[in-house]
C-alpha cells in the first residue's frame, strides 16, 4: 500500500468511528431524562460535532501536502499561544517579547521545518529565544516581577510553539524503508493521543471512582487512565501498519504517547488553574479552547519525535 | 481584526438592535474603535459612527483615511484652545440624522483596565437626546493588546461586553450621572 491508500483506510476507520459516536450520541440524547444527564450528553454531542470538523480540516490539509501541514501547525501554535497569553497576566514591559513570540518565533520555527534545517529547529527556541526574550524584556526597564513574567512567557512559548512544532517535525525524519510516508506518523501521533483522551474521558465517566489529582484536574481518575490508556495502546498497536514500527513497538510507542499525553493534560491543567481558569478558551465547541485539545499532543510530540528519531531514523 | 485581537462580542445586557444608540466605552488603545465596530453585526455598522479626536486622527493621510474613509468617524475638537464653537455640535448633528454613536467619555486613553473619570459630553448628549439608548461597553484586554505608546498590537483574545441600557433618572446631577455611567462599565468588568 502507498501513503495515500494507507491514509484512505485510516480515514475510513475514523469516519466509521465518528458515525458510531454520532449515533450513540443521538441515542443518549433521546434517553437522557434528568437535567444533569442532558447537560453531559449535550457536551458529548458538541464534542463529537467538533471532532467531525477537526478531522475534516486535518484530512484536507494532509491531502494538500507537506507545506500545508506545516502551516496548519503554525496556525495551531498561534491560536494556542494567544489563549495562553490571554489568560496570563503580563505587563506593558512584556510587549516586545510577546510581539516577537507571535510574529517572529512562530514563523521562524515552522520555516525551519519547512526548509528541513533540523539543527537550528532543535535549538532555536531553547537557546536563542530563551536568551533573547528576557533581554528584550529587560530593555523595557521594569524589574517588577521580572522572573515570574519571564518564566510565564518562556513556558507559554515552550508548550505552544516548541513542543507542538515537533508534530510536523516528524516530516524531517529519514527512516529507512519509510521514505515519503512521514506524514502518516503525524496522523499516528494525533490519533493515538486523541483516542487516548477520548477513551480516558469515556472510561472515566463510566467507571471513574478514584481521583488522581482532584485539586488540579478533577476529571482525571485512575480507572479512566487505566481503561482509556489500555484501549489507546491496543488501538495504537493495531495501527502499526501505517508506521515503521512492528506491532509490539507500536504498542510501546503508544504507551509513551498515552503517558506523556496524560502528564501534559495534568501539568497544563495545573497551569490553567493557577491562572484561575477552567478552560483555556472557547473556540472549539464542547472542548474549550485550542490548548484544551492539544495539551496531550504538546507533551507527547517531542518525546515521540526523539524516540522515533533515535531508534528508527 | 478577529484573527489579530479576536474582538468577540458578548451581548450581556442587550441585543444587537437598529434602535438609535450611544455606545460608550472605556478607552484603552488605538484599536478600541475598530474593535467595537467589528464586534457589531455588519448591518449595524453603516448606521453607527465612532467619535474620534480631531487632533490625532486628522493628522497624516493614513490616519485620516482610516478614520474618515473606513470607519466613517465623526471628528471632534478635544482641547479647549482649538474650539471655535460647541464641541458637541458634530455629534448632535449625527444623532439628529438618526445615526448611532460610539464614544469614549474619558476623552483619552487610560493605562488601566477600568475607566477613569468621565468628561461631561455624555451627560449633555443624554439631555439633548432623551430617546437614544445609552449602552455601556466594556473592552476587555485591549489595554494589554495595544498599550499606550506601542506601534503594533499583540494578538490577545479581546472581548467586547455590551451591557444593559443605562436607565434615566430625572433631576440627576451631572456628577452623579457620570459616575453612574462609569459604574455601569465597571460592573461589566
Amino acid at each position: 500500500m502507498n501513503v495515500h491508500q494507507k491514509f484512505y483506510w485510516m480515514m475510513a476507520g475514523v469516519v466509521t468511528l465518528l458515525i458510531t459516536a454520532s449515533l450513540i450520541g443521538a441515542i443518549l440524547k433521546s434517553k437522557a431524562r434528568s437535567d444533569s444527564k442532558r447537560a453531559v450528553v449535550q457536551n458529548l454531542n458538541s464534542r463529537i460535532r467538533a471532532w467531525w470538523v477537526m478531522i475534516a480540516i486535518f484530512a484536507l490539509v494532509f491531502l494538500m501536502g507537506r507545506d500545508a501541514t506545516v502551516v496548519l501547525f503554525a496556525f495551531v501554535s498561534f491560536l494556542a499561544l494567544r489563549e495562553f497569553i490571554t489568560l496570563t497576566p503580563t505587563k506593558r514591559g512584556d510587549h516586545v517579547p510577546l510581539f516577537l513570540s507571535f510574529f517572529v518565533l512562530i514563523p521562524v520555527q515552522y520555516l525551519l521545518i519547512g526548509y528541513g534545517w533540523y539543527g537550528l529547529f532543535a535549538i532555536f527556541i531553547p537557546v536563542y529565544a530563551f536568551l533573547l526574550l528576557p533581554a528584550f524584556a529587560a530593555l523595557a526597564e521594569d524589574p517588577d516581577h521580572f522572573l515570574e513574567r519571564t518564566a510565564k512567557i518562556q513556558w507559554a512559548v515552550m508548550v505552544t510553539v516548541f513542543c507542538v512544532s515537533h508534530a510536523p517535525a516528524l516530516l524531517l525524519l529519514d527512516i529507512p524503508g519509510y521514505q515519503g510516508q512521514d506524514a502518516l506518523l503525524i496522523l499516528y501521533l494525533l490519533l493515538v493521543a486523541q483516542i487516548s483522551d477520548v477513551l480516558q474521558y469515556v472510561s472515566g465517566k463510566l467507571f471513574g471512582r478514584t481521583k488522581i489529582a482532584p485539586n488540579v484536574s478533577p476529571s482525571k481518575t485512575r480507572e479512566g487512565l487505566i481503561g482509556g490508556g489500555i484501549g489507546a495502546i491496543l488501538v495504537g498497536g493495531a495501527m502499526w501498519w501505517i508506521t515503521p514500527f512492528s506491532p509490539l513497538q507500536a504498542m510501546g510507542m503508544s504507551f509513551i504517547i498515552v503517558l506523556m499525553g496524560f502528564l501534559g493534560g495534568l501539568a497544563l491543567s495545573a497551569v490553567k488553574r493557577s491562572l484561575g481558569a477552567k478552560d483555556w478558551g472557547s473556540m472549539i465547541e464542547g472542548h474549550g479552547g485550542m490548548l484544551d485539545r492539544i495539551d496531550s499532543i504538546s507533551f507527547a510530540a517531542p518525546i515521540f519525535f526523539h524516540l522515533t528519531r533515535f531508534f528508527f531514523a | 481584526m478577529k484573527m489579530l485581537v479576536g474582538a468577540y462580542p458578548r451581548w450581556e445586557g442587550c441585543l444587537p438592535s437598529d434602535a438609535q444608540r450611544i455606545y460608550f466605552a472605556n478607552h484603552t488603545s488605538h484599536i478600541d474603535t475598530l474593535a467595537i465596530w467589528s464586534a457589531l453585526p455588519s448591518a449595524l455598522r453603516a448606521a453607527t459612527r465612532p467619535v474620534a479626536a480631531k487632533d490625532y486622527w486628522n493628522k497624516g493621510a493614513l490616519r485620516r483615511h482610516l478614520a474618515i474613509g473606513v470607519l466613517n468617524a465623526v471628528l471632534i475638537e478635544r482641547s479647549r484652545e482649538d474650539r471655535q464653537s460647541d464641541p458637541l455640535q458634530p455629534l448632535s448633528e449625527t444623532l439628529e440624522q438618526g445615526r448611532s454613536l460610539i464614544i469614549f467619555p474619558e476623552g483619552t486613553r487610560g493605562s488601566e483596565s477600568l475607566p477613569g473619570a468621565f468628561k461631561s459630553g455624555l451627560f449633555h448628549l443624554m439631555q439633548r437626546f432623551p430617546a437614544v439608548e445609552l449602552i455601556p461597553v466594556y473592552l476587555e484586554n485591549l489595554h494589554r493588546a495595544m498599550p499606550k505608546g506601542v506601534l503594533l498590537p499583540i494578538p490577545l483574545i479581546c472581548t467586547i461586553h455590551f451591557g444593559a441600557p443605562l436607565l434615566r433618572v430625572s433631576d440627576e446631577s451631572k456628577e452623579a450621572f457620570l459616575e453612574r455611567a462609569r459604574g455601569s462599565i465597571v460592573a461589566l468588568a
